[in-house]
Order: structure tokens, then C-alpha cells, then sequence
């Protein structure tokens, strides 16, 4: 029975292959660059001005609930990347990537979100051709 | 009869699939319209092409010694005083003093050319051209009734007061001055004081291609003039395009910096 926490909450410390961190309006110096992996519950979604942001809980080691939110960029540039207001919803099972304050409290800057049903959500935008 | 109208079609055909050098392979620019830069454009490089986080995009705020800007004492005392987030310069976002990032002011200008360029609208009228930013939702007037650019105003404004002249066919040559000096040049703070005079050329390359170009001109900051924005490429966008709307609401950004706990002020010192 103590494995079940485990089975269930997964975290990892990686690199993401692709990711170019946003360009955000507060900038940079808040974050470790350092990506983790956690899975939990999306719990509530903002849509807005100047960064959409989700909450979402985490199971920890001991099985208490760990409430972590992330930003993502703001509206005009998710649209461009695919998403919508609903494309997050409470209730949603998701993995989730993302850069973590330096502090380790939980606080994020998403970097990709795989959703229960394998659908990617990501914040980063395919470099588009150059021009001549 | 027929072999001759065979032979014909034969040859016709034949002709039409060989290669010529006179036959383009593929589509030439349409030309630019004479006196005519109206069109909804975006950035041709994609759409955070034009963001400019770290600053002016041809000078950007990156610690290379070929971006440094030529400052006057006044111009470094005042760049001193700004905190952005972005740049060589940046600091924790729990001491960013950019006012357009820790309470929505108006960007002004010229930053709103330099910082979060993105769909743009020009409209053209026979007295005035003006220019819809998508970032801000900001509209600006740019006379072209052959005024000339007064050197007074009655107070200065957030986006200064424009005028323009085409200095060919297919240049439209823009003036401001009488800006706000409580804005920011650009995201990585760069300072700007009321004797600004920026200069913009909007140069219609063909028909679907604008390049836009910004000068800066501030004798009490800057020793000399500089290029922020150098023939950036705009590509023109369908006239039915819906260019969003991107608004900083008071209410969305308290909750956003609330729910983010402002980027943990305790992390400041964190490795």
C-alpha cells in the first residue's frame, strides 16, 4: 500500500529536448532552468492578461496534496501554440514539465502538459521560417 | 487537317512543360503600390519575432560590447535607476520597477514599436495615416497632411505626436517627439527624455513585404543617434484577418501576481 503513492506520483529533473523558454514580462531571474515532471489534478485554469496560469495537486511522499501552480504566456501566444481557454479544465488528470522558482516552493513557468488522454499541450511555439 | 492541329497541340504542350528561364518557376514579389503601406501586417519572422524582450532589437541588452548604447552621464544616472527583467541588466521580478510590467502603465513610445510587436494594422486616410497595435489595443495618428512636426506642445503625450512625409514612391518617413519621459524606451530599460525625436521609416518592399525601421534621437540621454529597429520585416496578412485583442486588465493582472505569490520573493537569493 506504500507503493501506491508512488505509482501515482511521479516526479522527475530533466531537460526538455525542444523547449525555449518563453519570453516573459517579468523575466527570467525567478526560475531554475532545470525542468521537473509532476502529475496531478488540474483544479482551475485562468485565461488572462499578462499570463494564463493553472493550479493544479500533486501527491507527495506521504501522501499529503501539494497545490502547485504555473504560468504559461498570455492568451495571444497560447492561441498561437494550440490552445484555448477550456483546453484545461478541473478535473483534468495531467503531467505536467515546467521550470520551478529557485526557492523549490511550488510555483512554475510550464513548459508542456501531457494530459490523461495523450493529448501534448506545449508552450513553445516551432521556429518559423526565416525570411530572406 | 487533324495531324496538323495534333501537331500543333503536341508542340504547344511541349513548350509549356520544358523550363524557361523567361517562365518564373516560381511566384515574384508583386510589386509595392505607389504611396500605399495600408495593409494588416505581422511579423514576417514569426510571431515573437517582434517581442524584444531584452530590448531593442538591434541593440539588444545582452552585455555585448557592440550593443552598448552611446549614453550620456544622464542617460547612464537614469538607466541606473531602472530595474527590468529581461536583459543583462535583470533583476528578481520582486524588484522590477518597469512600469509597464508591475502596474499596466502605457508603454508609450517608442517602446510600443520595440516591445511586443505584433499584428498591426495601417490605415490610410488623405489626411492621416494611422497605425492599431494588437498589444495594448493602442491606435496612434500619424498626420501626413504636410504639417510640419511642431517643436512645442501643450503637454506631452504617451505616444508623442507624429508626422509623416513619403520621401519616395514607396518610403513614409515618421516623426514623434512631445513623448511621455516616465515610459521606458524599451523592456530592458533603456531611458528616453522629453527632447526624444524618433524617426520611423516604413519602406513597402513589394506588395505582401514592409520593412519598419525606428532612429532614436535624444541628445540628453544619448551621445549620438541609434538605430533601435533596423528595416524589421513585416509580411502582409489577408485584409479579412481578426487581429486579437491583448488588453493588460487591472483585475487579471492582481490576480495573476497574486496566485504566482510575484515570482517568490524569498527565491531572490536562492542558487
Amino acid at each position: 500500500m506504500r507503493n501506491v503513492p508512488a505509482l501515482i506520483f511521479f516526479m522527475a529533473v530533466g531537460l526538455l529536448a525542444v523547449s525555449v523558454p518563453l519570453v516573459a514580462h517579468h523575466g527570467n531571474a525567478a526560475f531554475d532552468p532545470a525542468s521537473v515532471t509532476v502529475t496531478g489534478t488540474v483544479t482551475e485554469f485562468t485565461w488572462g492578461n499578462p499570463h494564463c496560469f493553472v493550479r493544479f495537486d500533486v501527491k507527495d511522499k506521504d501522501g499529503g496534496i501539494v497545490h502547485w501552480v504555473a504560468e504559461t504566456s498570455n492568451p495571444s501566444d497560447m492561441i498561437d501554440r494550440g490552445w484555448t481557454k477550456n483546453s484545461l479544465k478541473p478535473g483534468y488528470e495531467a503531467t505536467i514539465t515546467m521550470q520551478v522558482v529557485k526557492s523549490g516552493k511550488p510555483i512554475g513557468r510550464v513548459q508542456k502538459i501531457v494530459l490523461a488522454d495523450g493529448k501534448v499541450l506545449s508552450t513553445t511555439l516551432p521556429p518559423a521560417p526565416k525570411t530572406n | 487537317m487533324l495531324k496538323h492541329f495534333m501537331a500543333s497541340t503536341i508542340a504547344v504542350v511541349a513548350v509549356l512543360m520544358v523550363p524557361s528561364p523567361g517562365r518564373a518557376q516560381t511566384a515574384q514579389p508583386v510589386p509595392a503600390p505607389r504611396h500605399d503601406i495600408s495593409g494588416i501586417w505581422t511579423p514576417a519572422d514569426g510571431p515573437g519575432a517582434g517581442i524584444g524582450g531584452t530590448g531593442s532589437k538591434n541593440m539588444p541588452e545582452d552585455g555585448k560590447p557592440e550593443h552598448q548604447l552611446p549614453y550620456t552621464p544622464l542617460g547612464l544616472e537614469t538607466l541606473a535607476k531602472h530595474k527590468p527583467g529581461n536583459g543583462a541588466r535583470m533583476v528578481h521580478p520582486s524588484e522590477i520597477n518597469d512600469p509597464e510590467v508591475i502596474s499596466c502603465e502605457p508603454q508609450g513610445l517608442p517602446r510600443e514599436n520595440l516591445y511586443e510587436l505584433r499584428t498591426t494594422q495601417i490605415l490610410q486616410t488623405p489626411l492621416s495615416v494611422v497605425i492599431l497595435y494588437e498589444f495594448d489595443k493602442i491606435w496612434r495618428v500619424i498626420w501626413a497632411d504636410g504639417r510640419e512636426l511642431e517643436k512645442e506642445h501643450p503637454e506631452p503625450r504617451w505616444f508623442g505626436y507624429s508626422v509623416g512625409k513619403w520621401e519616395d514612391d514607396y518610403t513614409f518617413v515618421v516623426q514623434t517627439n512631445g513623448t511621455d519621459e516616465r515610459t521606458w524606451l524599451d523592456k530592458a530599460g533603456r531611458p528616453h527624455s522629453e527632447d526624444l525625436l524618433m524617426t520611423e521609416r516604413f519602406h513597402r518592399v513589394s506588395q505582401d513585404r514592409l520593412e519598419w525601421t525606428v532612429i532614436i534621437d535624444d541628445p540628453k540621454m544619448y551621445t549620438k543617434t541609434w538605430v533601435a529597429l533596423d528595416k524589421f520585416p513585416m509580411k502582409l496578412l489577408p485584409p479579412t484577418t481578426d487581429v486579437r485583442e491583448m488588453m493588460c486588465s487591472n483585475e487579471e493582472f492582481r490576480a495573476y501576481h497574486a496566485a504566482m505569490e510575484f515570482l517568490d520573493p524569498d527565491a531572490k537569493d536562492a542558487k
